[in-house]
C-alpha cells in the first residue's frame, strides 16, 4: 500500500551536548509505518547541527525567538507554510511551546495541525507550580519554592536542608550547598532564563524517566520507562535502558488519567533508597531520548502526528525491555556556503 | 529466599533486573549458587552440593552464603523484598 505523504515541521534541531529532541523525533517520523514524512526543520541558531543533516531534514527555516511575540512568529510560519504546505508541526522546545499553544487555533485554520497540552495543563505542571500539582493529583513531589527576588532566598532558606537544587525557569539546574551558592546560582539562572528561579528539595536516588503520550481524554497512548545509565554534567542521560517497572507505568497512567494530558510528555522521576518515586519534573513535550521508545516498539512521534490529524490511534501495549540507548557525538563537516545561506537568508 | 522471577541470568554470569535496569556481574561461584537457587533448592541442599564439590569448611561457606544473600537482598533481587 502506498504511504501518504506528510510535510512535518520539527524544531529542536540542536543535537548538542544538551540535545534538543529534534533528532529523535525526525528519526521516529522517518521510520513511520503509516506515512512518508518530508521534514521541514525549524531552527533558531545557525549552528544547530540538524540544519546541515540533509538526509534527515529536507529544508530548514529559521524562526524568530518566541520572545519576539506571537505575531512575528505567525508571520514567519505563514511564509514557511506558503512554500512548504505544512501538515503538522511538532514543537520541541519548552520555551517555544507557549507561543505555539497560543497559535494552535490559527495554525489549524491554515491547515497546520499540532497536538499540544492545553494552556492549563502547561501552566499547572510547570516546575514553578509542581508542589501544588503534586498535591492536587496525589503525586509525590519534592518541596519546591519559586523565588522572584534575591531577598526571598533568605526568607525561604530555612524550609530546606542542604544541599538544595536550584533550577532555572526553563532549563538548567545546580546543586547548592550553602546560601551563598544559592545566590550565585540564582543570579546565573535568572540572567539566562528569567524569573522565577526554583529552589527544590534535593532528593537522593536513581533517576528514571518515562516518555509517553496522552490522548487528551485520559488514555495513555504510549509509555516507555527508562533508567539513566550515564548522566552528563548537565544532568542529561547519555545512556539509558528500557525497563519494566509496573509502578512507573501505574504512576504514568495516574498522571495521564487525572490530568487528561494531551500530547507528548516526559516524567522525570527519582527513586529513593526506600523505593519511593518522587516526581521531579514534567516536561510537556517529547524528550531527546525518545528514539529509545521508537526502537522498542512505541513510535511516539508517529502516533503524535496521527493524533494531531484527528485519527484514531490505538494505545501501545508492549515494548522491549533491556534495550540500551547510547548517545554519541559526531563531527559534521559543512561548507561555508551552507552556513552563509542559513545565516543570511534564514533558510537552507 | 527465592530470586525474583523476572531476573535474567545468563551463562556468563551477567544478571539483569528488568524492573530497575540494573545489571550485575557474578563470579563463577555466585553464578553456580544462583543456578541452584533457580532450581528451588533449599539453602541446606545448596550447601551440600557446594561442599561436596569444593574443598571448603561448612562455616566458611555459610558465612559467604549469608553475605551473598544479603547482597542480593540489598539489591532487591529476592522475592521477599517489599517494594513499596
Amino acid at each position: 500500500m502506498k504511504k501518504r505523504n506528510l510535510t512535518i515541521g520539527v524544531s529542536g534541531l540542536n543535537a548538542i551536548d544538551s540535545p534538543g529532541p529534534g533528532m529523535a523525533v525526525v528519526r521516529g517520523l522517518k521510520e513511520a509505518a503509516s506515512f512518508k514524512a518530508r521534514i521541514i526543520g525549524l531552527s533558531y541558531e545557525s549552528l544547530e547541527p540538524m540544519i546541515y543533516m540533509h538526509d534527515l531534514v529536507d529544508k530548514t527555516y529559521q524562526l524568530p525567538y518566541p520572545s519576539s511575540g506571537t505575531d512575528i512568529m505567525l508571520s514567519r510560519l505563514e511564509y514557511i507554510h506558503e512554500r512548504e504546505h505544512l501538515d503538522v508541526i511538532i514543537p520541541n522546545f519548552d520555551a517555544e511551546l507557549y507561543a505555539f499553544m497560543k497559535l494552535e487555533k490559527k495554525l489549524k485554520s491554515m491547515g497546520i495541525h499540532m497536538f499540544l497540552p492545553t494552556l492549563q495543563q502547561f501552566e499547572e505542571r510547570h516546575k514553578v507550580n509542581l508542589s501544588s500539582f503534586g498535591e492536587k493529583y496525589g503525586l509525590l513531589v519534592p518541596l519546591g519554592k519559586a523565588v522572584y527576588d534575591q531577598s526571598e532566598i533568605f526568607k525561604v532558606k530555612d524550609d530546606f536542608s542542604f544541599p538544595v537544587v536550584v533550577k532555572g525557569k526553563w532549563y538548567d539546574a545546580y546543586i547548592a550547598y550553602n546560601v551563598d551558592q544559592i545566590v550565585t546560582c540564582y543570579n546565573k539562572l535568572s540572567a539566562k532564563w528569567g524569573l522565577p528561579v526554583i529552589l527544590q528539595k534535593f532528593v537522593h536516588g536513581s533517576e528514571y524517566n518515562v516518555t509517553g503520550l496522552g490522548d487528551g481524554k485520559g488514555h495513555t497512548i504510549a509509555a516507555v520507562p527508562m533508567r539513566k545509565q550515564y548522566i552528563t554534567d548537565k544532568g542529561k542521560a547519555w545512556a539509558g535502558i528500557s525497563i519494566d517497572d509496573p509502578r512507573l507505568l501505574e504512576l504514568t497512567g495516574k498522571f495521564v488519567g487525572s490530568t487528561q494530558w494531551r500530547g507528548a510528555f516526559e516524567l522525570e522521576m527519582m527513586k529513593t533508597q526506600d523505593n519511593k518515586y518522587y516526581l521531579m519534573e514534567i516536561n510537556p513535550r517529547i524528550p531527546a531520548w525518545t528514539y529509545l521508545a521508537v526502537g522498542v516498539g512505541q513510535n511516539i512521534p508517529e502516533a503524535l502526528v496521527n493524533l494531531s490529524l484527528g485519527q484514531k490511534v490505538e494505545p501501545f501495549r508492549e515494548y522491549r525491555v533491556g534495550k540500551f540507548f547510547i548517545r554519541y557525538s559526531w563531527d559534521l563537516l559543512v561548507d561555508r556556503e551552507e552556513f552563509e545561506k542559513i545565516s543570511m537568508n534564514g533558510e537552507l | 529466599m527465592k530470586l525474583k522471577k523476572n531476573i535474567a541470568v545468563s551463562d556468563t554470569g551477567y544478571l539483569f533486573n528488568p524492573s530497575t535496569g540494573e545489571s550485575f556481574a557474578l563470579n563463577p561461584i555466585g553464578l553456580e549458587i544462583l543456578v541452584l537457587m533457580k532450581q528451588d533448592l533449599s539453602p541446606e541442599a545448596i550447601a551440600g552440593k557446594i561442599l561436596k564439590k569444593y574443598n571448603t569448611e561448612k562455616a566458611t561457606f555459610e558465612k559467604d552464603y549469608a553475605d551473598f544473600m544479603a547482597m542480593l537482598k540489598l539489591n532487591l533481587l529476592l522475592d521477599d523484598d517489599e517494594e513499596t
